[in-house]
């Protein structure tokens, strides 16, 4: 065994004696109850306001963080050790879901591009959860095509004036903050005005509309900005220049939904389900031949991200570098976790088919509306198609048509 | 890649650099063009040979380096890119493991060095009939006073015309379909009553079918143990598997580049073809499958060398992910090529047909998938 994985297990078996001794139990499993928008109440509310900030206080909100800012400064390969841990026990990391775009996005971008002054205001308060961040970045004119945005943002001396309108901004209706792309410069080409722009949600100026989606839930809105305010060093980078930063933003956003533990995998092995609802034969086959082999090969390619993911890693020593092989990973997470839900719909049959009521199970009714909820994921984050230019494009070299065939 | 040691990743690069020097395409299409019954060139052969290649998997004690799968994988992949031709999988790989795995300390000794230094090709003669079938196994093999005698016949069996042995599954026990009853047996080549005939395969590789007439062996050829030698086969199938997927990535790797590079030269309505994005989507698409491939391939070696639990899981997974990529990979090498795809004298149709065979061998996609779906239970 080497010196450095001797090191890692016994960080391993710290992990799990500090999580044993501070996880409340009555959290366990709960990870999706405690998300955003349920009520929670009572002892629930103060054990999982508790775990919050144990949590933040141990900088494992968001450990790759330095200490200063609020993480602890540890590795990717550390950080996956204390996930593994707490899956193992059924416990969770709430804070990034707490921080919205804050810890996966606005954050990270802060690290790259903030002065000292910014990473220390915001960064801190994002690792406890404490904050939520919102995104505004697309409009309705503006969705891969992000740089033809309209809404400005003038210099009025001692504050930047914001004029406009934003769209499907999740969790603007909930959100302390917003990061927004702004055009400064309106006679600049396109791509070469833009800037980006932080400010508070709770003022005047901002207005927000959820918006229902077809699962049901609203988790993003309409927003609209009448005259809205922004502090002069609340401008991430340098002016003019939000476009590039953007981007690498963007990657950012694609990398933190790579994750192996996507909206759509782990629980209960899909096999086993489908063997509930479709029956067996004799010797325990799945009767459906055809789902069966489509059901393996979906495990298949489940299995086939996990390990690209750990193999990303281990190449990269434990330091991921956020680069355009997240474009790969972005499309084969969204891959999995749309056949998952289609091949759980199809299992279920007609209990898989019903919106709400007695009759079905929360389970029932919960796979329901993650099928439509990961029909998003090929759309949000640059959508599968912007996926696929990008990797033709940047990994593969290809060149941009000139004219029309 | 995997994250590769020092040693490793010189190894990958001797590697990537002499295949591409002395055992190109062109040498194996020279091979397919010639007239000889071994369908590969004994001078490449010695030369990898002599560079160690054949003892990456045999312990130093018997003549090789211990380097292990992982790294034999690097080799194979680089082969596979070339669709080099020699018994380096078949004999260097498969049959070493197999003495790995079930070979008596004599057995080794008599025969893991001389896989290491070439002068023995053991190989792995399985198959009866056309579809990968570990359990239907026809050829008997009786006990007498003097040991086994063996009768029946194998098909496509992987260099058969240049073995020097044969590592023979046989039934000693029960019936065709049933895992128990099954026997391993080490048969020599020229053994008396064994009948080899040269198949002419769509790939123009080494294939053969055995005849077994009265073939006389003693208690010594047993491979492991009587009766049970399933558990046996399905561990050197596996390493076989996890093998031959390595030899696949490259070359689906090298179509993929074969593909990339045509899009980027090919000049039709004024610009490069691959500035259309229908094909750049595509590409992406196939790099992207190739990528998650080589992740599952890796993997499946990796398992070995820990000698982890999972090796059944993760060699099915490793065959299954890369044949699909080859599968459509092979394919869309021809049609992203147009008509110079379809010629003979343009390598795309090397590649594709022996996409086919690497498919088949040890079990296609279909196969994978069901028994992956079995080991998960259901
Ligand atoms: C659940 C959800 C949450 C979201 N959250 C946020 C948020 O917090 N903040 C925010 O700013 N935005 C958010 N979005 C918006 C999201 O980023 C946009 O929907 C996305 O950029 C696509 O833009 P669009 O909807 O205008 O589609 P369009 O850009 O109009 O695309 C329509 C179709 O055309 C295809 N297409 C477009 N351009 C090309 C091209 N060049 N080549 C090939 N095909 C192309 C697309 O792939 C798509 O299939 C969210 C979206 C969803 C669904």
């Amino acid at each position: 065994m080497t010196e450095n994985k001797l090191k890692l297990d016994e960080f391993r078996q710290e992990v799990s004696a500090w999580l044993e001794g501070n996880f409340p139990k009555s959290l366990n499993g709960k990870a999706s109850e405690i998300g955003l928008g349920k009520n929670v109440s009572g002892r629930l509310a103060e054990d999982s306001d508790t775990w919050r900030k144990t949590l933040a206080a141990q900088g494992w909100g968001i450990a790759t963080w330095p200490a200063e800012y609020g993480g602890a400064g540890l590795s990717q390969k550390h950080v996956q050790i204390i996930n593994e841990e707490m899956d193992e026990i059924g416990a969770f990391n709430p804070i990034p879901m707490l921080a919205g775009m804050g810890v996966t996005m606005v954050g990270p971008t802060i690290l790259e591009y903030g002065t000292e002054a910014q990473k220390l205001r915001h960064l801190p308060k994002m690792a406890s959860g404490e904050i939520f961040w919102c995104l505004g970045y697309s409009e309705p004119g503006a969705g891969s095509d992000l740089a033809s945005l309209t809404t400005k943002a003038e210099d009025k001396g001692d504050h930047w004036l914001i004029n406009g309108q934003k769209v499907w901004t999740s969790g603007a209706d909930i959100a302390q903050w917003c990061g927004a792309l702004v055009r400064t410069d309106p006679k600049a080409k396109k791509r070469s005005g833009i800037s980006f722009i932080m400010f508070p949600m709770d003022q005047a100026g901002v207005k927000t509309r959820p918006v229902k989606l077809i699962s049901g839930d609203s988790p993003f809105c309409e927003m609209f900005f009448d005259n809205a305010k922004a502090e002069k060093n609340e401008l991430l980078g340098d002016l003019n220049d939000g476009w590039s930063l953007g981007k690498r933003l963007l990657q950012h956003e694609r990398q933190s939904q790579t994750g192996e533990g996507g909206p759509a995998t782990g629980g209960e092995c899909l096999g086993d389900i489908a063997k509930r609802y479709v029956g067996t034969d004799e010797h325990g086959t799945l009767e459906d031949t055809d789902l069966r082999l489509r059901l393996a090969n979906h495990l298949m390619d489940e299995q086939a991200h996990k390990l690209t993911i750990r193999r990303i890693m281990a190449e990269a020593k434990g330091n991921v570098e956020v680069t355009a092989v997240a474009s790969i990973l972005k499309n084969s997470a969204t891959d999995v976790a749309q056949t998952r839900t289609e091949l759980l719909m199809e299992l279920m049959g007609t209990q898989g088919l019903g919106w709400e009521g007695d009759e079905y199970s929360q389970d029932e009714l919960g796979n329901v509306r993650m099928w439509l909820g990961v029909k998003a994921m090929s759309i949000y984050g640059g959508s599968y198609e912007v996926q696929k230019n990008i990797i033709s494009k940047n990994i593969l070299g290809l060149p941009e048509t000139t004219q029309k065939g | 890649m995997a994250a590769l040691t020092e040693e490793q990743s010189m190894i990958q690069h001797q590697a990537q650099s002499w295949v591409i020097k002395h055992a190109s395409v062109q040498e194996f299409r020279n091979v397919r063009d010639g007239e000889s019954d071994v369908e590969f060139s004994p001078q490449i052969w010695s030369e990898m040979v002599s560079m160690g290649w054949a003892g990456i998997i045999i312990p130093e004690a018997y003549g090789g380096s211990d380097l292990g799968y992982l790294t034999f994988g690097l080799i194979l992949e680089q082969a596979g890119r070339q669709l080099s031709a020699s018994p380096l999988f078949a004999s260097a790989l498969v049959g070493a493991s197999a003495i790995l795995l079930g070979g008596s300390e004599s057995q080794k000794k008599m025969l893991l060095p001389g896989i290491a230094d070439g002068s023995e090709i053991v190989t792995l003669a399985l198959e009866e009939g056309p579809r990968h079938a570990p359990k239907n196994i026809d050829l008997t093999a009786d006990s007498n006073a003097d040991g086994f005698t063996l009768s029946g016949s194998k098909t496509f069996v992987c260099e058969g015309m240049s073995a020097t042995s044969y590592i023979v599954a046989a039934r000693t026990d029960g019936k065709a379909g049933s895992p128990e009853g099954i026997t391993l047996f080490v048969v020599p080549a020229d053994a008396e009553g064994i009948k080899r005939t040269k198949l002419n395969t769509v790939d123009s590789r080494g294939y053969a079918n055995i005849e077994f007439s009265q073939v006389k062996v003693t208690v010594g050829a047993v491979l492991g143990t009587v009766g049970e030698g399933h558990a046996l086969l399905e561990a050197i199938l596996d390493r076989a598997r996890a093998g031959i997927a390595a030899e696949m990535l490259g070359t689906g790797s090298q179509a993929f580049e074969m593909t990339l590079e045509y899009l980027k030269t090919r000049v039709q309505f004024g610009q490069v073809i691959g500035s259309f994005q229908a094909l750049g989507h595509r590409a992406a698409g196939f790099y992207s499958q190739k990528e998650l491939a080589r992740s599952c391939v890796e993997a499946a070696l990796q398992s070995i060398d820990n000698n982890d639990g999972n090796i059944d899981e993760m060699s099915s997974l490793a065959k299954c992910k890369v044949g699909d990529f080859l599968h459509d990979m092979s394919n869309e090498l021809i049609q992203i090529h147009g008509g110079i795809g379809m010629t003979d004298e343009f390598n795309a149709g090397l590649y594709l047909k022996r996409a086919r065979v690497l498919e088949s061998s040890y079990g296609n996609q279909a196969y994978h998938r069901n028994r992956y779906a079995q080991i998960k239970g259901f």
